[in-house]
C-alpha cells in the first residue's frame, strides 16, 4: 500500500480504538456525569448533522428544528412506556419515530417554500412553537400527551431480557448504563455521519448546493428545486426524529419544556460555529456546546475555593459567554470555527472574480 | 356583544403594544434587511432603566405627578437605548454589511442574549413592580372598558407612527432612508452618507424601543430581564404579517395579530366545542401568520418584489 | 489533519488520566463527611424561592455541626452541595446524576413538581433518599419509589382545602379557573376543580395561560362573561399579580384565589394596591402558629432576611434526614431508608409523619388573605388525609 494510504488506515484504526475507549477514559478521569454528558453529546451531533442538511446543505433557514426532535421523543414514549400500555421494542419504534418526523419535515416544509430566507425563519419558528405547545395542551379531551407533566418511566433501550438502563459485567469490565447507551448512540452517529457524507457528495447534494447559491439559476439549470427542499427538510427531519427516540429512551422522561425555541437556536448555534455545511465543524460544534456549559459549572467551585464564596454565578456566565462567544465568532470566524475550504474562501473574498472562479472550479474538480 | 366589544378593545391595546415594537423592528429591517432580534432586549432595557429611575423618583418624591415621574424615567431610557443600539450596530452589525445573511441573524441573537444577561447580571432575577403612580382611570365605552394607560398605549401608537410616517416622507434624512433601503450602492454613488443613515435608523428604532418598554411596562404593572424575548418575537410576527420594511404594515400587522389573539383566547373554545382553549392562544397567532404567508409572501401590505438576483 | 487531530486525542487522554488519577477524596482526621445534595432553581424566575430553600437547608446544616453530630460512635459534619436545576426537567435530571456520581447519602430537593418527578427516578434507580420540601404534584409519590419523600402537604390535599373552602366559606357558586399549563398549575387547579364540584359549585370557566404570560385581557373578559363569585389561579406569582390587575381593570366582581404559588411577599409587592382580599392557601401552619416558628424566624431572618416560602420546609427535611441517621447510627442509604418511614418528628412546620406512600399525614393547609398590604392568617384546616 502507499504511505499515503497507510498512514489513511493507521489514522482509521487510532479513531476507532479512541471512541471504543473514550467512556473507559471519561469516567476515569471526570466520573460517571460525564460519560452521561458525552452520550448526550452524541445526540446533539445526530441533531446537528441534521440541521446541517437543511441549513448547511440546502441553505434553508430552520429556526423550529426542534418540533421533529420532539416528535421523535413522543413517538418513542407513546409505544414504549405505561403512557398508552404499549411497549414495543426499539427497533420497531425508532424506524417509526424517524417516518413520522420525516411526514411532518414535507408537512412543515410544503407552505414554505415560497419564502425568502427571514420570513421562512420566522414561519419554522412558528411551527417549532405549534408543535410544542400542541405538546404541552393535548391531554384534554383525550390524553394524548399528558400535557406538561410530560410522560414518565419510559422503556429503556432493551435487546431481549438485557436492558440497556442496567449495568452489565463482560469478561471483568463494568459496563455502566451511560457506557452501554455510548456504544449504541456512537454506532448510530457514525450512521448518520456517513449518510450526511455520501449525501453531500452525491447528485441530491450538489443539487442542494445549486439551490443554496442561487436558486433561480439552479432552477433554469433545470433542477426541481421545491423537490429538492422537500428532500432536505425530510432528510434533516429523520436525524432528527431518531435522535428523539434515543433521547427518550436514554432520559427515560419527556416533557415539552425540553423541546423549547431555545434548543433550535442552540442546534442552529452549534452548526454556525462550529462550521456550516462541513461534517468535521459541526461535529466539534456539537460536541463543545454541549460539553463547555458543563465545564463551566465547575468555575462555581473554583470561585467558591479561590474567593470562598460565588461572585458571579456559573450559571448566568454560561450564557453570557455563549451571547459573546456567538457575536465574536461572527465576527472573526463567520465561516465557522472549522469551516469548509470552499466557505472560508466563500465568506474571505478577497480576491477578485477570475480567482474566486478558479478556486471554485479546482473545488468541483475535487 | 360588549365581550366582543371588550375583546376587540383588548385585542387593540395588545396590538398596539405590538406594533410599537414593530416599528423599531421594521425600520431597520427595511434599511438593512437584517432581522435585529436583539431589538426586543433593547426594550426591556428601556423598561428596565426607566423603572429604576421611577422607582427611586417614586419614593424620594411622592408628590409628584406621575406623569412627570414616568417622563423623567423615559428622559433616561431614551438616551441609554439610543446609545446602545448605536453601540451595537457599530460593534456587531456593521463588520458583517456584506457578509451572508446567515451571520448577523446569528450575531443579533448573540446581542440579544448578552443584552439579557447583563440585565440579569445589574438587575437580578426578579420581577420588578411598577410602582402605581399614573391614573388609575377606568373609562366605560359601550360596556367595555377601557383603561387611561390603554387609552395612552392605543394614542402612542397612532402617534408614532404618524410621526414616523412625516420623517420618512417629507424629510431629507427620510428620503435618504428610503434611498439606502432601494439600494446601498446607488444610495451612497448619490452622495448619502449610508453609514450615518444607517446609525440613525439605529438610533430612532431604539428610542421607539424605550418608549415602548415603558409602556409595556407600565401597562402590565412589570418589567423582568426576560421580558424582551417574548415580545419582541411577537413583534417580529408582526411586523412580517404586516409586511417587513412598511411602516403601514408594521401598525396594521401588529393590530391584527393583538386582534387575533385577543379574539381566539377568548372564542376558541366555544368555536372548537371545547376541544381547543386558551393554551393555544399563541399557536393561533403563529398559525394566521403562517396561513397570510403562504398566500401572500411579502406580508398584507408589502410590496411583490421581484427575487433580488 | 491526522497529526492534528493524533496530538489533541492523546493531550486529552492525558489529560483524563491524570484527573482520574488525582482524585482522591481522603476523610479530614477520621470526620466523617456527609454529603447531603440540595436542589431548587437558583437561577430563573424562581431563583428567589430556590435560593430561600437554599437557605433553609443551609441552616439547619450549620446547626447540626454546631452542635456536632456523632454517628455509629464517629464524629460526622454534614456537607451541603447545593445544585441549580433551573426548574428544568432536563437540568434537574442531568445534576440529580451528578449527586448521585458525588456520592451523596441524601437530597433534599427539588422545589417544582416538575423538576423533583423525572429527577426521583435517578435517586430511587440509586437508592438515595429524597425529601422534597416544596414539591406537591401527586404524581410524585405515586409513582411507588421507596426513595420519594416529602414535607409538604400535596396537591390533592391542597387542591381539596382549597376547593371546600371555596364553596362552603366564601360561599361561592361559580367558581372560574386558570391554570398556567405548568405541571404544578395544572395539578392543583384540577384538583380544586374536583373539589369545587364535589362541595357542589360550579366551575363555569376553565382557562389556560403559560407560565411567561402577562397579559390575560383575552381569558379574564371570557371569564368576565361567565360572571363568576369566584376566580382561582394556580400558578405562581409573577403571573398572579399582574393577573389580578387585569382582573380590576375589566371590573370583575368576583374573589381571587390562589395556591402556595401565590401566597408569597413578591406578590403583594408586584399587584400593589390591587392585591388587596386576594386570598391563598400555603400547605402546613403559618409561620407563627408554627410550634418553632417565631424562633425559626428569627434565626433565620438574621443570616439571611426575609422568608420566602418554604424556607423552613427544607430545614425541617435537613433534620428529618439527621434524625433517621441518628437512629440508624450511620449515613448509609439503605439504612436511612429503613429508618425514614418510622419518622415522628417535631419539626418548625409541625408534626411530621409520612405515609405508605411518602406523603406526610394529616397535612395542614392554612389560608390566608392580604390586608391591608399583608398577608394575614384566616385559618388552619386540617386535611381529610
Amino acid at each position: 500500500m502507499p504511505s499515503a494510504r497507510k498512514r489513511a488506515w493507521a489514522g482509521f484504526v487510532l479513531l476507532a480504538v479512541g471512541l471504543a475507549v473514550l467512556p473507559f477514559l471519561v469516567d476515569f478521569g471526570l466520573g460517571r456525569t460525564w460519560v452521561r454528558l458525552v452520550d448526550f453529546a452524541l445526540l446533539y451531533v445526530m441533531l446537528a448533522l441534521g440541521l446541517n442538511i437543511v441549513v448547511g446543505y440546502a441553505g434553508l433557514l430552520d429556526l423550529g428544528y426542534v418540533a421533529f426532535y420532539a416528535l421523535g421523543a413522543y413517538v418513542y414514549a407513546w409505544l414504549a412506556s405505561p403512557h398508552f400500555g404499549v411497549h414495543l421494542p426499539f427497533w420497531a419504534i425508532l424506524p417509526l419515530g424517524a417516518l413520522l418526523a420525516a411526514a411532518f419535515g414535507v408537512l412543515l416544509g410544503a407552505p414554505t417554500l415560497r419564502l425568502r430566507g427571514d420570513y421562512l425563519a420566522i414561519v419554522t419558528l412558528g411551527f417549532g412553537e405549534i408543535i410544542r405547545i400542541f405538546m404541552n395542551n393535548l391531554n384534554a379531551p383525550l390524553n394524548i400527551t399528558n400535557g406538561p407533566q410530560g410522560i414518565n418511566l419510559i422503556d429503556p433501550l432493551r435487546l431481549g431480557d438485557v436492558s440497556l438502563a442496567q449495568s452489565h459485567v463482560l469478561g471483568g469490565i463494568t459496563l455502566s448504563a451511560p457506557h452501554q447507551y455510548y456504544y449504541v448512540f456512537l454506532i448510530l452517529t457514525l450512521g448518520v455521519v456517513f449518510v450526511s457524507m455520501r449525501l453531500e457528495d452525491s447528485r441530491v447534494g450538489r443539487a442542494w448546493v445549486a439551490i443554496r447559491e442561487d436558486e433561480i439559476a439552479a432552477a433554469a439549470m433545470g433542477i426541481d428545486t421545491r423537490n429538492f427542499k422537500l428532500l432536505a427538510f425530510a432528510m434533516g427531519a429523520t436525524f432528527g426524529g431518531l435522535a428523539g427516540g434515543l433521547f427518550a429512551s436514554f432520559q427515560g422522561f419527556i416533557s415539552p419544556e425540553s423541546f423549547n425555541l431555545m434548543e433550535s437556536i442552540m442546534i442552529l448555534c452549534m452548526i454556525v460555529l462550529g462550521g456550516m455545511g462541513h461534517i468535521p465543524g459541526v461535529i466539534f460544534g456539537a460536541v463543545v456546546l454541549t460539553l463547555l456549559p458543563e465545564a463551566l459549572r465547575y468555575t462555581g467551585d473554583a470561585q467558591r475555593a479561590l474567593l470562598g464564596r460565588i461572585v458571579v454565578d456559573p450559571a448566568d456566565l454560561r450564557m453570557l459567554l455563549f451571547g459573546v462567544a456567538l457575536v465574536a465568532v461572527m465576527l472573526y470566524r463567520p465561516a465557522g470555527l472549522i469551516p469548509s475550504a470552499r466557505r472560508r474562501r466563500e465568506l474571505a473574498a478577497k480576491g477578485d472574480v477570475l480567482e474566486q472562479e478558479q478556486a471554485s472550479l479546482a473545488d468541483t474538480a475535487r | 356583544m360588549d365581550v366582543f366589544l371588550q375583546q376587540l378593545v383588548n385585542g387593540l391595546v395588545l396590538g398596539s403594544v405590538y406594533a410599537l415594537v414593530a416599528l423599531g423592528y421594521t425600520m431597520v429591517y427595511g434599511i438593512l434587511e437584517l432581522i435585529n432580534f436583539a431589538h426586543g432586549e433593547i426594550t426591556m432595557m428601556g423598561a428596565m432603566v426607566a423603572l429604576a429611575v421611577i422607582g427611586a423618583l417614586a419614593l424620594a418624591a411622592p408628590a409628584l405627578p406621575g406623569v412627570v415621574i414616568v417622563g423623567a424615567g423615559l428622559a433616561l431610557a431614551i438616551p441609554v437605548c439610543m446609545a446602545l443600539g448605536l453601540l451595537i450596530e457599530r460593534v456587531a452589525y456593521r463588520p458583517l454589511r456584506n457578509a451572508p445573511r446567515l451571520a448577523p441573524l446569528i450575531t443579533a441573537i448573540g446581542v440579544s442574549i448578552i443584552l439579557q444577561n447583563v440585565a440579569m447580571l445589574i438587575w437580578g432575577k426578579q420581577y420588578i413592580p411598577f410602582p402605581a403612580i399614573l391614573p388609575q382611570g377606568r373609562h366605560d365605552v359601550l360596556g367595555a372598558s377601557i383603561t387611561d394607560v390603554q387609552l395612552a398605549i392605543l394614542l402612542l401608537a397612532v402617534v408614532i407612527m404618524a410621526g414616523l410616517t412625516l420623517l420618512v416622507g417629507k424629510t431629507r434624512l427620510g428620503r435618504a432612508m428610503r434611498a439606502t433601503a432601494q439600494s446601498r450602492q446607488v444610495a451612497s454613488l448619490m452622495g448619502v452618507d449610508v453609514d450615518r443613515v444607517i446609525a440613525a435608523t439605529f438610533v430612532i428604532g431604539s428610542a421607539l424601543a424605550a418608549i415602548a418598554g415603558v409602556m409595556v411596562s407600565a401597562y402590565y404593572g412589570l418589567a423582568h430581564y426576560y421580558m424582551g424575548f417574548l415580545l419582541g418575537l411577537k413583534a417580529f410576527s408582526a411586523a412580517v404579517l404586516g409586511g417587513i420594511g412598511n411602516l403601514a404594515g408594521a401598525m396594521l400587522g401588529g393590530l391584527l395579530l393583538g386582534v387575533i389573539e385577543a379574539l381566539g383566547a377568548g372564542y376558541i373554545g366555544d368555536l372548537t366545542g371545547g376541544f381547543l382553549g386558551s393554551h393555544y392562544q399563541d399557536v393561533f397567532a403563529f398559525f394566521v401568520l403562517i396561513l397570510v404567508l403562504v398566500f401572500r409572501p411579502s406580508g398584507l401590505l408589502g410590496e411583490r418584489l421581484a427575487e433580488r438576483a | 489533519m491526522t497529526r492534528k487531530l493524533l496530538r489533541c486525542a492523546l493531550t486529552t487522554a492525558a489529560i483524563l488520566l491524570a484527573a482520574g488519577c488525582g482524585q482522591k477524596s481522603e476523610p479530614r482526621d477520621g470526620t466523617l463527611a456527609i454529603r447531603i445534595g440540595q436542589v431548587s432553581p437558583l437561577t430563573g424566575p424562581q431563583a428567589h424561592l430556590g435560593r430561600d430553600n437554599d437557605n433553609g437547608a443551609r441552616l439547619a446544616v450549620d446547626e447540626i455541626n454546631a452542635q456536632g453530630l456523632t454517628l455509629g460512635g464517629k464524629p460526622a459534619r454534614i456537607e451541603l452541595r447545593s445544585e441549580d436545576d433551573a426548574a428544568d426537567p432536563k437540568t434537574a435530571t442531568t445534576v440529580a446524576q451528578k449527586l448521585v456520581d458525588e456520592g451523596v447519602v441524601a437530597v433534599v430537593g427539588h422545589l417544582n413538581s416538575g423538576a423533583t418527578i423525572p429527577a426521583s427516578k435517578i435517586y430511587a434507580d440509586a437508592g438515595i433518599p429524597q425529601i422534597s420540601p416544596s414539591a406537591t404534584a401527586i404524581a410524585y409519590t405515586a409513582q411507588g419509589f421507596r426513595t420519594a419523600f416529602r414535607v409538604m402537604t400535596n396537591d390533592a390535599q391542597q387542591g381539596s382545602v382549597l376547593g371546600r373552602y371555596a364553596v362552603q366559606k366564601l360561599g361561592a357558586r361559580r367558581v372560574a379557573i386558570i391554570d398556567d399549563r405548568t405541571a404544578y398549575g395544572q395539578g392543583l387547579a384540577d384538583e380544586v376543580a374536583k373539589a369545587v364540584s364535589a362541595a357542589g359549585g360550579e366551575v363555569v370557566a376553565r382557562e389556560y395561560t403559560s407560565d411567561r404570560a402577562t397579559d390575560f385581557m383575552a381569558i379574564l373578559t371570557s371569564i368576565k362573561a361567565k360572571s363568576p363569585d369566584l376566580v382561582f389561579f394556580g400558578g405562581m406569582d409573577p403571573q398572579a399579580a399582574p393577573m389580578v390587575k387585569q382582573l380590576k381593570q375589566l371590573g370583575v366582581n368576583a374573589r381571587f384565589l390562589g395556591g402556595d404559588g401565590v401566597q408569597t411577599p413578591k406578590f403583594v409587592e408586584l399587584a400593589g394596591a390591587e392585591a388587596e382580599g386576594t386570598i391563598a392557601s400555603n400547605p402546613g401552619l403559618p409561620l407563627d402558629a408554627m410550634p418553632g416558628g417565631a424562633a425559626f424566624k428569627s434565626k433565620f431572618e438574621a443570616k439571611y432576611g426575609k422568608i420566602q416560602n418554604y424556607a423552613p420546609y427544607a430545614y425541617d427535611a435537613v433534620y428529618v434526614l439527621v434524625e433517621a441517621m441518628r437512629r440508624a447510627q450511620s449515613s448509609e442509604p439503605a439504612k436511612v431508608l429503613a429508618e425514614l418511614p418510622k419518622t415522628d418528628y417535631q419539626g418548625v412546620t409541625g408534626r411530621i409523619r409520612f405515609d405508605a406512600k411518602g406523603d406526610i399525614t394529616g397535612g395542614a393547609v392554612t389560608l390566608y388573605q392580604v390586608r391591608d398590604g399583608k398577608w394575614v392568617t384566616l385559618e388552619t384546616v386540617q386535611s381529610a388525609q
